[in-house]
Parts: C-alpha cells; structure tokens; sequence
C-alpha cells in the first residue's frame, strides 16, 4: 500500500475517525444547499486524506495555518468549531466565525492564492522573533494550502521565492485535485508538477499520494520538522482528486465524465484507511460501526447548529472595518439607522 | 539585529536646541527621523523593500536604518510588490507593526490584489481579531520629471477601498509628525509622500505636532478656499500670495487625510469663504475632488456663491517630463479657477 511505517493503532483510529467525519460534514453540507440551510458550498470530497493527515500534524498551540475556501478537513482536524466554520457557508460572515488568533487558522480566504504571501509574512516573523523563545525551541511553522489552479497565480511564486530567500519557515501545501473548476492539471501546471517547481527556489520537495493518509502524516511530520530546525521552506505536493464539483454551483457533467470519476473513486481515501485498520490491527466492524453512530450524530449537532445560527447584527458591518473607526463611517451607520426598519 | 544601537534608540534625540525644539529640516530629513523614532519607540515595527536597506531607499529616506537598527528591523526583500504587501500581511498577524515601502507610486500597482482584498479587509474578515497595522509608504505625485509610472496620483483609488485610510502631508513638519502619528494606528494608513517636495526645508517643531487628525488650515484667508494636499499645498499658498496683490484674500486648506476627508473642516471654511476650488494632481474624473464637491456642496449649499470649482490633472496618462507643466495644474489655472468662482454669477 505504502513504504511509510503504519502509525500507532491509537493514532490511525484517529485519523480514521477525523476522515469519516470530514467525509460525512462534507456530503451533509451538499446537502444541507440542496435544502437550503447553507446557499453553497464547495465540496472537499475526495481530498479528506490530504487535509486530516496535514492538520492533524499541526501544533495549534505553535504552528499557524492558512486555508482557502476548501479546507474544512484541516479545520476539522485542528479542532475548529464546524458550526463557526462553516458559518462562512452559510452566508454569515465571509471569514467564518471563529477566531483566527486562538484557533491558530486564518480566516476562510476566497481569492485563489491570496494568502500564501501572509504565510511566508507570519513564518519570517517567527524568524524574526526567534529571541524571544527559550534557547533550543524550535520555530513556530506556518502551513499554507493551495491547489494546482493557484499555484498559476504569481503570488505563490513571489511566496515561494521570498520564503526561499528568507530561510522561511513555510511549508507549501498544494493539493493537486486534478481540477481547477473546470480546467484539468494538464492544461494548468507546465511540466506536470508544482512540486519541480521547488528546485528552481533551491527548496526541497516531496511528492506525496494525496489519498494516502499515513503518507501525508508522514510529509507533513518531515517537513514540519524540516522547518522547526530552521531549515527554510518545503513544498509538499498532494495527489488527489476532487470526486464532487469545484462547488454547489457546478456542473462537472460539463467537462468531464463519469468513467474518470470511477477510477478516481476506486482510490477511496476513507476505505484505504479502514483496509489497514482491518489489516494492521484487526479493527472488526463494532468499531466501525462505532465512528459511524458518533459522526452522524456531530454532523447532526452541526445541523442544529447552522440552522439555529442567526444572521449578524447589521451594525457589525460597520462595526470591523476598522480598529478605530472613520467620522464618515459613523455618518452612514446612524443613517443606516435611521432608516432601517431591522435595528 | 545590533542590540547595542536599538537600545541607544530607545530614548527621544535630543533636539539641537533644547529650548525650543525646532529644527531646519528637508521632508527627506523629517520622514528619516520619524522612522528612526518609530523604530526606537516600538521594537515590533519593522521597515522593509526595495532598496531600503543598505542603500537606504532610492530617496535615503530610510538612510542610516538599517545601520542603526539592524537588518531585522530594516531589510531589503525581493523586487516584487505584490509579496512586499502580502508579507505584511502575515507580519501583522503576527504581532508586527509593519512600515513597507514601495519604491514609486505606479509600483503599487502590481500590489493592488494584496493591499485591496487582503490588507483593506482582515481585520474586517476576522471581525477585529487580526487588526492591520502597516503603514505603507508611497513617493507619489508628479513634478520630478521621471519615467512613465513613477508620477501616479493613487489617491481616489485607495481612499475609495474600505478599509484603508489615505494621508499626504505638505510639508517636513507635517511629514514628520504624521508619518509618527500614521505608525502608531491599529488600522492600515497609505502614507503618500509627495516626492517633489522630498528636498525643500522647513520648521519642524519636533516636540508639538498639534492636532493629527483632519484637515488643517495652512493660510487663513476671507474670499475664497483653495483645498489641496501633498505638494500642492505649497503651490496653493504661493497662488494665494499673488492673489493677495490684487486684494483676494484667500485661505488655503491643507486636507492632509484623503480618507478619512474631514467634513467638518471643509464646511467650517467654505462656509466663511463661500468659494471653494480644489486643487489635485490626479485626473479630472472620479478624481478626490468630486467627492470634496459634494462634501461641500451637502453642507455649504445655502451660502455657495458659485458652484465648486476643480483644478486637476486631466484624463490622461501622466506625461513625459517635457509636458508634465501642462499638466499638473500650475499658478495660472489655479489663478483661473479662483477668477471662476469670484466672477460667477448665479443666473
């Protein structure tokens, strides 16, 4: 199956644990759009191998890490409130509710490659801070996520070469899913891989299969370790492929057929895990059974919860533009005020 | 970093004259100082670029700096505005004050992606929990007669984004104390230095900087308000010294925040003065002197004696040097703009 070493039982019951959950948020939250509980969403399925196995190697106490809008299996694993995260889904508040400072993950980012550049900022901070910390510790990491599409975009190599100069401690999370919307890796990535483009930044690289959890636990465990030691940046690119549509909006009917995403779903991430489960450690099916029960019900109190969530009070729009808000801003609430029968 | 050069920092210089604080400084000189003293006062600001480190900035306003500071505080990155900008986002977030530099005006350009959607919003994305504190530094303006894109105006363009707050100052008194007063906010500040004016001295009282917020009024005067920012002020007040000779008596308005632009400032003036012209460098249309027109005509509307006039740039790309006189509004058509609105007549 792999050449990685298989992870203690108590810890491949955890991430087979975080994979079914994610597995069962993700399908729940397509289908909470076709009620109309959320207005969209865009679909992880099929890469919750690539995001439990990287998030469940950050420390959150230390490490800080820099999703875009496809990430909830990170968030998942790093122990993110789902209802605050998917509150962004819900129309709630575009960053998601929770908080960045505490929970160690930045807001929910919607432009393609847009916070990559904050990564390489945070971890050269860390860099720069290195006085501060007891003598010996290793640095804080900064882990940010991108996918095949946006490593087009010229920010990720402006991120790659700033980190590479600085000696930052970054790493580059690509998932390449094999699609961007609608364009597939081939017609996006020349040369067919983000990861060889590490070499011409003078970073090492690790090319990892995306499906496979304990692979990519292990990536992320060795390039967190390569950062820690203040060995510059990694870039670790992760095979995948996104089983759904880029988001509820899309028609993946349009561009691509049904046989690809057959072979695509023999290469189930959750049912590899549950086979080495199986084979490693004789895990029967109670157990199995067992993380069934207790995801259906979390994803039920996720439910609950996104649908008891209220919208947020009309002046919050004013509220955080900025830290010490503007005359004129104060002109247009009170106005807004004024004239709005919802206050 | 040099430990031992930071902590000879940490206290305020010691002014040439002690009794009295003033100093004859150029823009150059006064901006260089606040930096310096921004760096000493809060040991998380940080001050990086292009070139800003051992050249100390393509006009030495980072002179020295990075000597005195260390290359931690004060360092060079890689020629790319866009991963400048993006950097500072993640400094931030980290607890920095950041101080980037752009090296020109139209360089802001490529950066516009990071400063719009990624510094103009975290704090508002994160509901006040990751606030923005960068100053970024702008040479803007015309008037040196350098290459295409090195004489943008970009003021209506980031005072038109949420999120971002605008300042020009006119002069070394100005530059120093509102770049200071800039690098201590919690909010994102476009600090525009107007380059023509980077060499002129002037009077810096270092120990009193005086009201930092809003406009200020740089020459009272009783006929008409001539508004302006960054280096037309002190055409405004040259304007205003010839017009005195034909017996106009007019006020100059230093606007110094382009956002937020003080309405009450503009309406305590015009509606003494009941003539307004606004004077920028920037194009004609969408340009900060429409919004300053209605600002002033939503409040001053009762006791305008002529519509508000505006003395610009045109719609043009800036020009060459050999055609930039014709376009960055001279004395004559402020001089005009002025006869305008002394000789309206209401039909």
């Amino acid at each position: 199956m792999n050449s990685t070493p298989t992870p203690p039982e108590e810890e491949l019951t955890e991430l087979y644990r975080l994979l079914v959950t994610v597995r069962q948020l993700d399908i729940a939250a397509v289908r909470w759009q076709r009620q109309g509980i959320i207005p969209g969403y865009a679909p992880l399925l099929g890469q919750e191998a690539a995001q439990v196995g990287s998030g469940y190697a950050v420390d959150t106490a230390l490490d800080f890490v820099f999703p875009t809008y496809r990430e909830m299996g990170v968030a998942r694993a790093m122990k993110v409130d789902m209802v605050q995260y998917m509150a962004t889904h819900k129309a709630t508040w575009h960053g998601g509710l929770y908080d960045p400072a505490a929970t160690h993950l930045a807001p929910i980012q919607a432009v393609v490659a847009g916070s990559v550049l904050h990564a390489v900022g945070w971890a050269h901070g860390q860099t720069l801070s290195q006085h501060e910390r007891k003598p010996g510790t290793g640095s804080p990491v900064a882990l940010t996520y991108f996918g095949d599409g946006a490593s087009s975009q010229g920010d990720v190599h402006e991120a790659m070469n700033f980190a590479a100069v600085m000696k930052a401690p970054v790493i580059f999370f690509v998932q390449n899913n094999g699609w961007a919307i609608s364009v597939p890796t081939a017609a996006q990535v020349a040369g067919g891989t983000v990861a060889a483009r590490a070499a011409g930044y003078g970073m090492p690289s690790l090319t990892v299969d995306g499906n496979d959890v304990v692979a990519v636990l292990a990536a992320t465990r060795q390039a967190i370790e390569h950062c820690r030691a203040g060995h510059g940046p990694m870039l670790i690119e992760a095979n995948t492929y996104r089983l759904g549509p880029h988001s509820t909006s899309d028609d993946p009917g349009r561009y691509r057929s049904l046989a690809d995403e057959q072979v695509a779903r023999s290469l189930d991430p959750v049912l590899r895990c549950a086979d080495l489960l199986r084979v490693e450690y004789g895990t029967q099916a109670a157990f199995f059974e067992a993380v069934q029960a207790d995801v259906e019900a979390e994803t039920e109190r996720v439910r609950e919860g996104l649908e008891a969530l209220e919208p947020r009070p009309g002046a919050d729009m004013f509220k955080y533009v900025f830290q010490e808000k503007t005359p004129a801003l104060e002109l247009q609430e009170a106005a807004w005020r004024g004239e709005s029968e919802h206050v | 970093m040099s430990e031992q050069t930071a902590t000879a920092e940490g206290t305020a210089p010691v002014p040439t004259e002690p009794e009295s604080h003033l100093e004859h400084l150029s823009m150059q000189q006064a901006l260089n100082r606040a930096l310096a003293e921004s760096l000493a006062e809060n040991s998380k600001t940080l001050i990086f670029g292009e070139d800003v480190g051992r050249l100390g900035g393509v006009f030495r306003i980072t002179d020295g700096l990075q000597q005195r500071f260390g290359a931690d505080r004060v360092f060079d990155t890689p020629l790319a505005e866009s991963g400048i900008l993006g950097m500072s986002v993640g400094l931030a977030m980290a607890g920095f004050h950041p101080i980037p530099e752009v090296q020109f005006d139209g360089f802001a350009y490529p950066a516009v992606n990071q400063i719009i959607c990624q510094i103009g919003r975290m704090n508002y994305r994160s509901r006040g929990t990751l606030p923005m504190p960068i100053t970024l530094r702008v040479p803007s303006f015309g008037g040196i007669r350098a290459p295409e894109h090195h004489g943008e105006s970009l003021e209506s363009l980031f005072a038109h984004v949420p999120g971002l707050k605008v300042v020009s100052p006119s002069d070394p008194h100005q530059a120093y104390h509102l770049l200071k007063h800039a690098a201590q906010r919690p909010d994102p500040v476009i600090f525009m230095e107007p380059k023509a004016r980077y060499w002129q001295k002037g009077q810096v009282d270092t120990a009193d900087g005086g009201t930092l917020e809003g406009a200020r009024v740089a020459r009272s005067g009783r006929h008409v308000t001539l508004i302006a920012w960054g280096a037309m002020v002190a055409r405004c007040l040259q304007v205003a010294e010839l017009a005195a000779e034909d017996g106009i008596d007019v006020e100059v308005l230093d606007l110094r925040w382009l956002k937020p632009i003080d309405a009450a400032a503009l309406a305590l003036s015009v509606s003494k003065t009941r003539r307004a012209v606004v004077v920028h460098e920037a194009p004609r249309t969408s340009g900060l002197g429409a919004e300053i027109a209605a600002l002033v005509t939503e409040q001053c509307f009762n006791v305008l004696k002529a519509p508000v006039e505006r003395v610009t740039g045109f719609d043009v790309p800036y020009p060459s040097g050999d055609l930039e006189d014709e376009y960055v509004p001279n004395i004559d058509r402020i001089l005009f703009g002025i006869q305008r609105v002394l000789e309206h007549r209401r039909g």
